[in-house]
């Protein structure tokens, strides 16, 4: 691979196992790197910068290739063209970059090619507040590209998360053939606490799914799903002879420009990620046994809305608190099977945002549903939460 | 057919570039006397001259009529977004060095809105082959202008003739740090594909312009007949000359008695970008060296008398 | 402040200066000794707000037996300022009763009552390179407060700074350790 530089005995091993007072944007560029990233590109912006040092640093030095590129518009492409020819790549960065990267995020859905994209967000719309908090991106990652489609998002709440979660989306990347975005906040990017490393072959490693066919073999259609709605993927240079294509595409992946195609692709490429959706999606449950108020929360807020649930028990109040680590797809059964049972009032949905995830709850039960909002710039307290728990 | 074949005429069941197009997806949607499939052609005519095992072979497209050629090429192939074909291609070229990618695309997908990109990876000297198929339009989408539109020329967007300068391509890749530069028409298919081949051979940043009739586009509103006509002025007013000053090859539409300049304008070595561990020092010196020659050639250019 | 009156809940400490001081890496320090070295957790941050562009710059740690949940400093229980500024603006966050630690050269505290102040420029100007105060400071804030042990502190030091200035900063860390302790000791 290009940028192979012989390690020396001083160059830090590319699985950094031990015990790291670490920053988490360093913790997820060294889940990145423990993962098996081989292709980085990116574009600096605040608060993700980080995560892109880090890399231009350590990728070299394992025989990983770091590219800084003109653009994000530059950096989502040659990452997708990075893992079409059989990379495992990563770009990171923040509102502004996202939004630039949109097209091509629907281009990776399309073409069905894995890739992991972390975006650490900050307060907006717009430039907003480069160096302060925000959580207003969620809607974005699972709507941004124009279409239908599926994605996974996961979002941390501490840097051991930052690590462990971008190791996670890799392997949902390549299992899938999907996009999967690691959505940090600014908090949790910025924040640095104990990040635990585990000895290199206890990273859990899942792979993309490659041809059983020979090459030449004219039965391959690179794009016919297997019964789990996957393809098996083939790689630039194999001699395939693939042609991949954002336009809508038969399992040839020949452009087949007609709605029986379309409807036949959109179908499975959002089935795919639905039928998939228990592996992906990840929760935890604190307090939730006897809970009368439900929080739902994810990525700094939740580590308020975890003080506030606490704080409200020594108050008499019954409250827990359900932590979306993925947000993308929706634990849609577990809200649904809260809002059924008797003991449970109402949810609280505190969030830095004006009001996203709060809808996904309100769109799952019939209980009243509580949002609490701020635009950004600072964490939500435990206290303005707690006044919503006793209330 | 019922016409019995003449007795010299001898069938063969392959032609030798058969296996390089993709024969399944014909009829294409190219229009009648559209120059992008002599592109095609001469691509094709490169890789199975290449000497470069056809596995090794990469096409990628942006979008555009041009942008479609990647659909039509045996190859491991793809087909991108709108203006993205280049920093696409650069991932695949600078993870698996060792294969042969080629960008064909448009003038309006390259210059315009793939614009930056095309800029930073001729500066970065990324190891590609760039194919620019310029039909000073954009021809997908009906015949708007784009930045190659000939002042005066008529579009769906400039109803009343474009005012704006256009790019001048080759002056433009040279000036970004392309290592090889050239421009060719479509009728010059023996040197557009010597040129691919080069390209193909090269370590670096290779930009080549292939004039294109579009009749459809450019034709229609500027009265420029068909493409058989496009194929008549460019033999008529085309010049070869390798050694051309750049800045003077704009390309006036307004006078067909005006050379078309055509040639391999440049063709240098510079290190191809390969992100690696720290600049070695050989490689910072050739850089330099390289820069300062180009500065003394740009100087000694601008001396000459054109 | 003691350590006796905090420790079941978290320890919120702030340290501030201005850019060039060292504030960064003496928080990271105190994080790192707390929650690699003393089997507590911790948490540090720092101000990355346009408050932060200026000169000034400020390092928050909160330092806790039991998890985190919350990681920002709001109250501190230790407040360590080592600028005018820094003092004037955080010096009304500090909880009643905490300890205000101040660089006694560059502070003027108008008869605040409970000051420790330490001119640690000078000290480390002493011990051979002024660019050690803040570790200077350091080894005095972990005598003073016990939040972590001294131990912990020494191996985050190790841990952090480039081994050829090891030794220097082992030696402003002490400095900073003893006079806490001396001072203690005279009480
Ligand atoms: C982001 C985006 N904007 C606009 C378009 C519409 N569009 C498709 S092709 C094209 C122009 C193509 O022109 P050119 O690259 O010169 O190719 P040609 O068709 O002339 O060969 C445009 C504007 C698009 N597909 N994507
Ligand atoms: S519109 Fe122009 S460029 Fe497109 S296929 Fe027709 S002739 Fe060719
Ligand atoms: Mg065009």
């Amino acid at each position: 691979m290009p940028g192979t530089v012989s390690a020396t005995a001083s160059t830090p091993p590319r699985v950094m196992t031990g015990e790291h007072f670490m920053v988490g944007d360093h913790a997820c560029a060294e889940g990145a790197l423990a993962a098996g990233l081989d292709f980085f590109a990116g574009y600096p912006i605040t608060p993700s910068t980080e995560i892109c040092e880090r890399l231009a640093h350590r990728l070299p030095q394992v025989g990983g290739t770091f590219v800084q590129m003109e653009d994000e518009l530059g950096s989502i492409a040659a990452i997708l063209g990075a893992s079409a020819a059989g990379a495992r790549t990563l770009t990171a960065t923040s509102g502004p970059g996202f939004s630039l990267m949109m097209e091509n995020i629907g281009l990776a859905a399309m073409m069905e090619i894995p890739c992991v994209i972390v975006d650490v967000m900050r307060g907006s719309p717009s430039t907003g507040l480069p160096t302060l908090v925000g959580q207003a991106d969620v809607f974005q990652a699972r709507w941004g590209s124009h279409g239908d489609y599926g994605i996974v998002a996961y979002s941390p709440s501490s840097p051991q998360e930052c690590f462990d979660l971008t190791i996670r989306a890799f392997n949902v990347a390549d299992r899938l053939r999907i996009p999967v975005f690691v959505l940090m906040d600014e908090v949790i990017g910025h924040m640095t606490e104990r990040v635990v490393i585990p000895p290199a072959q206890q990273i859990p490693r899942v792979d993309r799914k490659r041809p059983s066919h020979e090459p030449g073999d004219a039965v391959f259609l690179p794009f016919k799903a297997d019964a789990d709605l996957i393809p098996p993927m083939a790689h630039a240079g194999e001699g395939y002879n693939v042609h991949f294509t954002g336009l809508t595409h038969d399992e040839r992946g020949y452009p087949a420009l007609n709605a029986q195609t379309h409807e036949q692709l959109v179908t499975r490429l959002v089935n795919k990620v639905a039928v998939h959706a228990p592996e992906a999606i990840l929760t935890e449950e604190v307090d939730l046994d006897d809970a009368e108020v439900v929080v739902v929360a994810f990525g700094c807020t939740a580590r308020s809305a975890r003080r506030a649930v606490a704080m409200a028990r020594q108050q008499g109040v019954k409250a827990g608190l359900l932590r979306l680590i993925s947000l993308w797809p929706f634990p849609e059964e577990r809200v649904r099977d809260l809002g059924r049972r008797d003991a449970v009032k109402r949810f609280v949905v505190p969030e830095i945002n004006m009001g996203q995830m709060c809808r996904e709850v309100e769109r799952l039960t019939h209980l009243p549903v509580q949002s609490i909002n701020r635009a950004g710039g600072a964490m939500i307290t435990p206290q303005s939460i707690l006044e919503v728990l006793v209330s | 057919m019922s016409v019995p074949a003449p007795a010299a005429t001898q069938f063969v069941e392959e032609h030798p570039i058969d296996t390089l197009l993709r024969a399944d997806r014909f009829p294409h949607i190219l229009c009648p006397a559209c120059g992008i499939g002599s592109v095609i052609h001469c691509y094709v005519q490169a890789i199975s001259e290449s000497g470069i095992d056809k596995a090794q072979h990469v096409c990628v497209s942006g979008i555009g009529c041009s942008g479609r050629a990647a659909g039509y090429i045996n190859v491991d192939s793809y087909h991108t977004t709108h203006g993205r074909a280049v920093p696409f291609a650069l991932g695949i070229a600078v993870y698996r060095p060792e294969l042969c990618v080629t960008v064909i695309s448009g003038d309006g997908d390259l210059s315009s809105i793939g614009g930056n990109h095309l800029i930073h990876a001729a500066r970065r000297n990324v190891n590609l082959n760039i194919i620019c198929i310029n039909n000073f339009n954009y021809g997908m989408t009906g015949g708007q202008a784009g930045p190659t539109t000939p002042v005066s020329a008529k579009s769906s967007t400039t109803p009343f003739g474009s005012w704006e300068r256009p790019f001048n391509l080759p002056h433009l890749a040279h000036a970004v740090g392309a290592s090889l530069v050239s421009r060719w028409t479509v009728l010059h298919a023996r040197q557009l594909k010597q040129t691919i081949l080069k390209a193909m051979h090269k370590q670096g940043f290779a930009f080549i312009e292939v004039l294109s009739p579009c009749p459809t586009g450019f034709g229609r509103p500027n009265d420029r007949g068909d493409g058989i006509e496009d194929m008549r002025r460019y033999r008529q007013r085309c010049v070869i000359d390798d050694e051309a000053y750049l800045p003077d090859i704009d390309i006036d539409i307004t006078d067909d008695t005006s050379p078309i300049v055509v040639g391999n304008f440049v063709d240098i070595d510079r290190p191809p970008f390969q992100p690696v561990l720290g600049a070695p020092r050989r490689e910072v010196a050739k850089v330099l060296a390289e820069n300062a020659n180009q500065r003394t050639r740009s100087r000694e250019s601008v001396g000459h008398e054109h | 402040m003691s350590t006796e009156t905090t420790q079941n809940g978290p320890v919120q400490i702030r340290i501030a200066g201005y850019g060039g001081q060292g504030v960064i890496l003496t928080g990271m320090l105190l994080g790192k000794a707390a929650s690699l070295y003393d089997a507590k957790e911790a948490v540090f941050t720092q101000s990355y707000g346009p408050e932060a562009r200026g000169g000034a710059s400020s390092a928050d740690v909160v330092i806790s037996s039991d998890p985190i949940d919350y990681p920002l400093v709001t109250e501190p229980d230790i407040l360590v300022t080592l600028f005018q500024e820094a003092y004037s603006k955080y010096r009304s966050s500090l909880k009643p009763g905490g300890t205000l630690i101040v660089e006694s050269d560059l502070v003027h505290t108008n008869g605040d009552a409970n000051v420790a102040g330490l001119p640690a420029s000078r000290m480390a100007e002493t011990i051979g390179r002024r660019i050690v105060a803040n570790v200077v400071v350091f080894g005095y804030l972990v005598g003073k407060t016990g939040v972590i042990s001294k131990e912990a502190a020494i191996k985050a030091i190790e841990a952090t700074v480039k081994p050829k200035t090891y030794e220097l900063n082992l030696k402003a860390f002490s400095a900073g350790y003893a006079r806490a302790t001396e001072e203690s000791g005279r009480e």
